[in-house]
């Protein structure tokens, strides 16, 4: 029975990956008829770096949202900890440039803690800690910097190559996000905790009955969200070599958009990380399209909201359609 | 805070001594020096403390002028409102402000002018009535033609130019690519194209893949005009990262400490920006003027500012300092410790 059950559960998902890598098709022609040479190797490349940032933070946030929460935080503490990154690279060119990404990280860490903290402990929902810490982390960034930025000439080189080095010919952003997204998926489908999470926002209720602790997986989410926030932050500041206090302003909106595309059930309990991937690409492709398909920026705008629109109904009715498909299995 | 009530203390000190100062400089002789005041946003800023040294240049040429640096520790009206109330009882002889708010200041200055003091404003103006002349750095016809000149010297009056703009409803921005417009079309410029405007919406990932679209859109691109601070920095990397420095030309409006790599690095061969080191000093100069009654500051007045120039006076007394100032990888490292 519980076999059964997964391998529905799979298939379904499968599904959902394939309808994506379908449109994924669809979009790519489209683009290339109107702009020949976008679906090129060189500017395939160029996209997968570029939305490398997108697909780690969607997945810290892909976390939050199948445990039925929302991390608006997302943007606020890639802002900081780059900053704070960049401020260090600036004052102690010195350190290697791993150790500073190693304290980007772990101030992420600290900041989705303490979303954690208040979520499972203090009890606020999570929208609203995380609308409140996305204005006093963004606070936070303007007062370390004091209004000031940190540009090329005051980062070091090797701080600027943590994402633009490459390995094997791909660049080091990518190989991050490839990492990230291995140890992820394999935290969210081979492991207690993953499943845990999944149980959480499947049906809270039962999966405390249980023994699920809701509490440890609230805290556990936000402090991976935090993780990847904070490690995203020094990987953007360094790859624009600009840390500048609007940092990914509206980025936390781009992340539950790739999660919602890439069929994450924003009430939560269903989604994978696969999918996740393919709706941040998704996200990119159409990021790097609409500058070059010759269209003003009103309609991209038109274009950007009608997409995520577009994929969030497919999800409703699909999972209406899923929703069916158990009730009658359970009439039988 | 405890930084704030020092420096208010210091500010009331200097308030009181002012007052003692005053009253015994007429009793015993008649004041040599005027005291022309350059009142700005906030301390401790970099710009600010350039306009401080345009100041004293000024100062040193025109040889009969004391200028005075001031400032609150915050940047907010009350804190010049302070200053100037102080001022006042200082019976200093004008005050050059760059205001933290056009109108919460107005009721001071025109406290300030009754008393005598000449009051005018610069880059960052006071409603018409708080002042006698608002000082802006530049106009938008200057700037927009100006960033044409420049990316024309730099791919040699010839290709194809886009425009990298912060947010298409800006209207700044949009009027300076309605300058840039017009200026290509004049007959030096008849070998180059402005071929399209996209908008980065001041934020660096995306000005910098609009950079790129720029790039792919037109391969054969010579130049790209970024006319705002962090559209021309992420612009930079974005040619640079394309392996593109050299055959796409770069300029804009930056900050030089900001862009100083990549002006010294040839990406972006020359950008421009206002001086704030010319706005101390024409501010100087025009203060002195009006304190001497050489002008009145009335629309039409002609103004003498040593090596800037003229300053014409224009309708309610706001006039135009001139054409920004250009930055180059000789004189960048300069003007980068500064703003």
């Amino acid at each position: 029975m519980h076999t059964n059950r997964t391998a529905a559960v799979k298939n379904i998902l499968r599904k959902r990956e394939v309808s994506l890598l379908v449109l994924i098709g669809v979009l790519l022609l489209a683009v290339t008829l109107r702009a020949p040479g976008f679906a090129t190797g060189q500017n395939a490349s160029r996209i997968i770096n570029d939305t490398s940032i997108l697909i780690m933070v969607s997945i810290g946030q892909f976390f939050v949202i199948l445990a039925g929460g929302i991390d608006l935080s997302v943007g606020s503490i890639i802002a900081f900890s780059g900053m704070a990154a960049s401020m260090l690279n600036q004052a102690q060119p010195g350190i290697p440039a791993f150790v500073v990404l190693l304290v980007g990280t772990v101030i992420g860490v600290l900041l989705g803690m303490l979303n954690g903290t208040l979520v499972a402990f203090g009890k606020v929902p999570a929208i609203i800690t995380t609308l409140g810490t996305m204005s006093i982390f963004r606070g936070m960034t303007f007062v370390l910097s004091k209004g000031q930025w940190v540009t090329a000439h005051e980062m070091t080189q090797s701080y600027m190559n943590l994402p633009h080095g490459n390995f094997l010919g791909v660049s080091n952003l990518i190989w991050w996000g490839v990492l990230v997204s291995a140890v992820m998926l394999t935290l969210s489908s081979y492991t207690k905790s993953g499943r845990e999470i999944y149980a959480i926002g499947g049906n809270r209720t039962a999966a405390k009955f249980v023994g699920v602790s809701e509490k440890k997986i609230q805290f556990m989410i936000f402090t991976i969200s935090g993780l990847l926030s904070g490690l995203s932050g020094v990987m953007w500041t360094a790859r624009y070599a600009a840390a500048v206090n609007e940092t990914a302003s509206g980025f936390e909106l781009q992340t539950v958009a790739a999660c919602v595309i890439g069929g994450v059930s924003i009430a939560g309990g269903s989604g994978a990380i696969p999918g996740v991937i393919l709706g941040a690409l998704f996200l990119g492709i159409i990021n790097n399209a609409l500058p070059v398909i010759n269209l003003s920026p009103f309609y991209q705008m038109f274009i950007q909201g009608f997409i995520v629109l577009f994929a969030m109904l497919i999800n409703t009715l699909s999972a209406r359609h899923n929703e069916k498909m158990l009730l009658n299995r359970r009439r039988q | 805070m405890t930084k704030r009530i020092v420096v208010l203390s210091l500010v009331i000190c200097l308030a009181v001594t002012g007052v003692l100062f005053a009253q015994g400089a007429s009793e015993a002789e008649e004041a040599k020096d005027l005291k022309l005041v350059l009142l700005v946003k906030s301390l401790g800023n970099g710009f600010f403390e350039a306009v401080a040294d345009g100041g004293e240049e000024a100062a040193a040429e025109l040889g009969n002028v004391e200028s005075i640096y001031m400032g609150p520790s915050a940047s907010t009206a009350e804190g010049q409102i302070d200053i100037i109330e102080s001022l006042i009882a200082q019976r200093v002889d004008g005050i050059a402000i760059s205001a933290n708010d056009r109108d919460a200041l107005i009721p001071v200055t025109k406290k300030a002018m009754n008393a005598g003091i000449k009051v005018i404003s610069f880059d960052s103006g006071i409603s018409v009535g708080g002042r006698i002349i608002d000082l802006a750095p530049s106009d938008e016809e200057l700037i927009g033609r100006q960033q044409v000149q420049l990316i024309a010297e730099l791919t040699g009056y010839k290709g194809k130019v886009g425009i990298v703009s912060a947010t298409s409803q800006a209207t700044n921005q949009n009027s300076w690519i309605e300058w840039m417009k017009q200026e290509i079309q004049k007959p030096e410029y008849a070998d180059m194209e402005l071929v399209d405007v996209v908008y980065g919406d001041d934020a660096a990932d995306k000005s910098y893949r609009e950079a790129v679209g720029l790039m792919q859109k037109y391969p054969d691109l010579a130049g790209i005009i970024s006319p705002t601070t962090i559209g021309v920095l992420a612009a930079a990397k974005a040619i640079e990262d394309e392996g593109k420095k050299g055959i796409v030309q770069l300029t804009g409006l930056g900050l030089p400490s900001e862009m100083q790599y990549y002006v010294e690095n040839g990406t972006c061969g020359q950008m421009a920006l206002w001086n704030p080191i010319d706005l101390g000093y024409t501010s100087t100069f025009i203060l002195e003027a009006l304190v001497t009654g050489a002008v009145e500051g009335k629309e039409g007045d002609v103004i003498q500012v040593g090596r800037m120039g003229t300053v014409t006076v224009g309708k309610d007394g706001s006039s135009i300092m001139g054409t920004p100032f250009v930055f180059n990888a000789e004189n960048i490292a300069t003007y980068a410790a500064m703003f």
